[in-house]
């Protein structure tokens, strides 16, 4: 869960999550990354070395250029944790389903 | 399909929509009447809430503390800043864990939908660290609503 919590924390920046949504079209090297955004590749660097701690995207050497791609396991252990989150709301939400449909029948039987 | 919806907006809002079958006064009553909110807003299987404690009314006080009957247990605390019955509600709220967490700002519309009602219900956490630590453990223990649409992100 540690991980996870990096994660989170990781996609809280707009341009760490942009960074990600390029990378979901294709591997991408620093001086990619940087292009569309307004910022120096120090900058974009220190985003990826977050992105690549909390264990989002992965590098790959290639002679002097390193690759980034989106890694796998990281974006689906994410998944997997955002759908329990939300299979627990849901949860809550069914059960006052049920509790509105008791006040509609209480309501109904104290009108008889 | 699902009822509920839920995303992230800006880089401080969780929006949170669900749809329910009763009108407007019944979702609001089941919001505000301790009573109700102990039958429904309990998180996972086997989680009970034995204080609830709510003043529906401005400036009123909110404490709900959980336990898991296993010797788990947290609780959160809050104060209501604005109530509309049966169309609006503006709170704040923060967890202990014990320490207690940066205040989360909700404001919850209750409007007619057909027979039913149409929930949106809006927080607001102070910054960005905050909202995602939330989103990474504030549901662990049952309760805040959040979630991310992760295709909404990529």
């Amino acid at each position: 869960m540690d991980n996870l919590d990096g994660a989170f924390s990781a996609l809280a920046d707009p341009t760490r999550r942009a960074i990600l949504a390029r990378l979901a079209t294709g591997e991408a090297t620093v001086n990619e990354l940087t292009e569309p955004f307004e910022m120096t590749q120090p900058a974009i660097s220190q985003h990826l070395k977050v992105l690549e701690d909390a264990g989002l995207i992965v590098r790959r050497v290639e002679g002097t250029k390193r690759p980034r791609r989106l890694a796998k396991g990281g974006i689906e252990a994410m998944d997997q944790w955002l759908a329990m989150l939300r299979k627990a709301l849901e949860t809550n939400y069914d059960r006052l389903d049920e509790v509105l449909a008791g006040m509609e029948k209480h309501k109904k039987g104290k009108k008889r | 399909m699902s009822k509920m919806t839920l995303k992230i907006e800006g880089d401080t809002h969780v929006i949170v929509t669900r749809r329910f079958a009763a009108p407007p006064e019944a979702v609001y009553r089941a919001h505000t009447d301790p009573k109700l909110i102990q039958k429904w807003l309990l998180g996972p299987e086997g989680w009970t809430m034995p204080v609830c404690i709510n003043e529906a009314k401005a400036g009123g006080k909110i404490r709900y503390e959980w336990t898991n009957g296993k010797g788990g247990g947290f609780y959160i605390t809050g104060e209501y800043l604005e109530l509309e019955p049966y169309n609006r509600i503006v709170h704040v709220e923060r967890m202990h864990l014990p320490d207690p967490t940066p205040d989360n700002h909700i404001e919850t519309r209750f409007e007619a939908d057909g027979a039913g009602t149409l929930m949106t219900m809006r927080m607001t956490l102070p910054d960005g660290k905050t909202r995602a630590a939330m989103l990474a453990t504030g549901m662990e223990r049952g309760m805040e609503a959040s979630y991310v649409r992760l295709e909404g992100m990529l």
